[in-house]
């Protein structure tokens, strides 16, 4: 069975290694600020114990007040999982750091985040809208769009 | 005394040397279109339907008993389409590619011989002749791609160049043994000499020749030029209405003279017992053309390079090799019995085969970009 | 003297005959080599994840049939399991088996499409597809049997299926689970060592271990190239744990194994059908659920082993009786994306070719 690590234990040994930023957790995910998100996926993905190579999915959610960057994170070696949050209060130009440099899997994912919400991922290689045009009015998936 | 010659001297009772000499000429030029066309139609009719029982389908039965006056349904709707012109292409060249494409297949009949003596014209170079005429529809092929102004169907030119160019020298070398065995180059009189057919004294050259000319019309697994599911249609693309009709008329042309010319050369032509001439050499004509059938249903395609590397690593060495056994054959055991180099004949092409399915790998590999 | 040559741009447009679906490859050509790739998608993008905010849960069963149209029943099971996960509910028995049976059949479903329009993308002309759609018209007739549909089939429920399976149902499957294996004999026979097959897919398209872990592939692209990592065995969900299949895993990683893995997986989903099919319980269809269900706040990700991959639904609930936020994994999306590494420095026929052997449904990638 893929075991959801216990979010508490993980909070509290990401926050030894990096005292600086403000690690939260939700009910069964960590919500980690995007200026340090770079670093935390690094340091989850090369730490060994927790391995966590496969990235499985790459969501955004649009709360009012703020987005939401969603990472289901796996580990084929010791079989558990992980879910990574980050929020982001600007409403405006929304900006979140691309993993694209540590999972490729997350280059098209992103890109259609990039679409359908308007989040931007600063560093990706190739940040262009995937389903709708170039010029396109608006970010449809935004609960404030219709 | 051919057919013709005596049909002509028969004329010549009646008229004038020169009127006889047209008459009969035209009379013989009709008769061999109508029999080409009208076996062209056939050929088209069988196909479907032989290919749709490999598939597991019924193939057309709806138009008529069995479904016989389909290909006139499909002539009559294609009459009534629009001739599209691509506006950027080259008119004259596009225009004239269905037609240089599609007549030497036609003029390929004017040297095979039907029926005991019944030849239009026994020309002493005969081979030489079928092998120049058939490669002047390659230049119709890069006609239609060149002047398409689309660069699928200029994809597909290059191919069908790089194709046919490449076959060329197989199959001319395997027609070289056979003309070594019957000493000479007409059509009518190797037919005269096969007292066994040929396939079994040349099996190899046989064999050659057969991948090569199968190759030559670009059928299936050489199909390339017309690759649905990558260039879509190739170098038919951009043309509608009557000029693909000929470019499809042209495909099966080209089939049947292929088959023709197998037959002429290794199946001995019209010879058997029993039945008239004419009927067995239809016969063999399309128990050649369901071989080509069963390989276009059965087998998947080859990629370009592969093709390529097939013909220049794989049939020219055999084809060297099957030219100097022959020569051997020919110049040093003149009177060995025949079933003593068909013996001879069938181990070593069997050796030889064997050892090329070893040592010949279709690679083709990743090219560093 | 070097011949002064130039690249050009090549659309393998969406009007095509070998694009599974409606997209466009905007490749870059030498001669026949592929210089460039660019993926064009969005051509079906039909905005099914905004829509879904819309509609109840149970109406966004309809919605999830849209999905992969090849592998339907499929796409249903991972969004109730994602429903249920974030509900609570718990599936009865009979159920589950019965997911699992339609669940194994839309496997043999999809992967007999895919080996007919992969060879067709060979070059085999149509041969191979119409014996596979043979096939797949007697699962088809089952299906019918079962849901009375025989496309977009909208069978699972939440908290279950939504009809049981008539008396004729359980006869006639045992009758096409007898003679399937000797049928895929016959067509490894036919296919699996044919030279010109081999030729054309082994060893072309290598996809490594590490470049398929890193690009997130899975489902066969994932096991092809090594990793043995299925779903059904390593998170098991409904019953999956108390069957008894192995997972086929691939060697190489090129096109080959691509499709050698599926064909295996026909044989272990026939094992799996044989094995439910014995093992069925008697017992209700389907929870006791509201009939607007109304999840508490909180987000879930419910995933399965589908035919193409891990399909997953990610959820987010805030308590009304639509869903705030609903997020498909795609696999076909996701084994996109090492396409242009896959393709880059092969002929055009090759860069058809392994496109075809990642079996992308086009309604799933674009949604």
């Amino acid at each position: 069975m893929t075991v959801a690590l216990g979010v508490e234990a993980v909070a509290r040994k990401v926050a030894e290694t990096f005292p600086v930023t403000t690690i939260t957790t939700d009910r069964d995910a960590l919500i980690v600020p995007p200026e340090s998100l770079l670093q935390v996926a690094q340091y989850l993905k090369d730490t060994p114990g927790f391995d966590f190579g496969y990235l499985t999915c790459l969501t955004a959610v649009d709360y009012t007040d703020y987005f939401e960057v969603v990472y289901h994170l796996t580990s084929l070696k010791h079989n558990h999982s992980l879910v990574l949050k980050t929020r982001c209060y600007d409403r405006e130009k929304p900006t979140v750091p691309s993993v694209v440099s540590l999972w490729q899997g997350a280059d098209l994912q992103e890109r259609e985040a990039y679409d359908l919400m308007g989040i931007v991922f600063s560093g990706h290689p190739n940040l262009k809208r995937l389903f709708l045009w170039e010029g396109f009015p608006g970010y449809p998936l935004r609960r404030d769009y219709l | 005394m051919t057919v013709m010659e005596q049909f002509r001297n028969w004329l010549a009772g009646a008229m004038p040397d020169w009127a006889a000499y047209i008459l009969a000429f035209i009379v013989g030029v009709v008769a061999i279109l109508i029999f080409a066309l009208v076996m062209i139609i056939v050929f088209v009719y069988i196909e479907r339907r032989v290919v749709g029982r490999f598939q597991v389908r019924l193939g057309p039965n709806r138009c008529g008993p069995e479904g016989i006056f389909q290909l006139i349904a499909d002539a009559i709707k294609v009459f009534g389409k629009e001739d599209i012109v691509p506006s950027k292409g080259d008119f004259w060249v596009h225009f004239l590619a269905p037609i240089v494409t599609f007549v030497p297949a036609l003029m390929i009949f004017a040297v095979v011989p039907f029926h005991r003596g019944a030849v239009f014209t026994d020309l002493d170079v005969g081979i030489l002749y079928v092998v120049a005429i058939s490669s002047i529809s390659v230049v119709g092929i890069f006609m239609a791609g060149w002047g398409s102004n689309n660069k699928y169907s200029l994809i597909a030119a290059l191919r069908a160049v790089a194709q046919a160019v490449s076959y060329e020298l197989p199959v001319v070398l395997s027609v070289v043994g056979v003309i070594l065995l019957t000493g000479t180059l007409s059509l009518n009189k190797i037919v005269e000499v096969q007292t066994i057919p040929l396939f079994l004294l040349t099996p190899l050259g046989f064999l050659i020749f057969f991948l090569g000319t199968m190759a030559e019309i670009n059928r299936s697994p050489f199909d390339l030029l017309e690759a649905e599911s990558e260039i879509v249609a190739g170098y038919q693309m951009e043309y509608s209405g009557m000029k693909w009709v000929l470019f499809y008329m042209g495909e099966y042309g080209h089939a049947l003279a292929a088959s023709s010319i197998i037959t002429t050369l290794f199946l001995s032509g019209w010879k058997g017992p029993l039945l008239p001439p004419f009927l067995w050499f239809l016969i063999k004509v399309l128990i050649v053309f369901f071989i080509f059938m069963w390989a276009r249903a059965t087998v998947p395609r080859l990629r370009v390079d592969q093709l390529t590397a097939f013909a220049w690593k794989c049939l020219l060495p055999m084809a060297l090799i099957n030219l100097v056994l022959i020569a051997a054959e020919v110049i040093w055991f003149p009177e060995m019995l025949p079933w003593m180099m068909v013996v001879v004949n069938f181990a070593v092409a069997g050796v030889l085969i064997l050892l090329w399915s070893r040592l010949f790998a279709l690679g083709g590999g990743r090219v560093e970009v | 003297m070097m011949l002064r040559t130039e690249p050009f741009v090549v659309n393998i447009g969406p009007q095509h005959p070998s694009s599974h679906g409606l997209f466009r490859l905007r490749v870059t050509l030498d001669g026949e080599v592929v210089k460039d790739l660019e993926l064009v998608l969005g051509y079906l993008h039909r905005g099914i994840e905004k829509l879904a905010e819309g509609r109840t849960y149970t109406q966004n069963i309809t919605l999830t049939d849209r999905l992969d149209y090849l592998a339907q029943m499929t796409n249903n099971w991972a969004y109730v399991i994602a429903v249920e996960k974030l509900a609570g509910i718990k599936v009865p028995e009979r159920a589950e088996y019965l997911r699992v049976i339609i669940g194994e059949m839309m496997r043999l479903s999809s992967h007999l499409c895919f080996i007919g329009f992969f060879l067709n993308e060979l070059g085999a002309y149509f041969t191979p597809l119409f014996y596979m759609f043979r096939d797949r018209e007697k699962i088809i007739d089952l299906f019918d049997m079962v849901c009375g549909q025989r496309l977009n089939y909208n069978y699972m429920r939440v908290g279950g299926v939504s009809h049981d399976i008539p008396e004729e149902f359980v006869p006639a499957l045992k009758r096409l689970l007898d003679e399937m294996p000797r049928l895929i004999d016959e067509y490894e026979q036919l296919l699996s060592g044919n030279e010109i097959l081999l030729a054309r897919t082994k060893k072309v398209g290598i996809l490594t271990k590490e470049k398929a872990i890193n690009c997130s592939a899975s489902g066969p692209v994932l096991r092809a190239s090594g990793v043995k990592w299925d779903i059904r065995k390593v998170d098991p969900y409904s019953v999956y744990d108390r069957f008894d299949f192995e997972i086929p895993v691939g060697s190489v990683g090129d096109v080959y194994d691509r499709y050698w893995v599926r064909v295996q997986e026909m044989r272990q989903s026939v094992r799996i059908l044989k094995q439910a099919l014995e093992q069925l319980p008697k017992g209700e269809t389907k929870a006791e659920v509201p009939f607007l269900l109304r999840p508490p706040v909180g987000d879930a990700y419910g995933r399965i082993e589908g035919p193409k991959g891990e399909l997953g639904f990610y959820l987010v609930s805030d308590n009304s009786i639509a869903p705030y936020r609903w997020h498909v994994r795609p696999p076909a999306l996701l084994n996109l994306t090492a396409l242009r590494e896959l393709a880059i420095g092969w002929k055009l026929a090759d860069a058809i070719v392994i496109f075809g052997s990642l079996d992308t449904i086009l309604g799933e990638v674009d949604r």
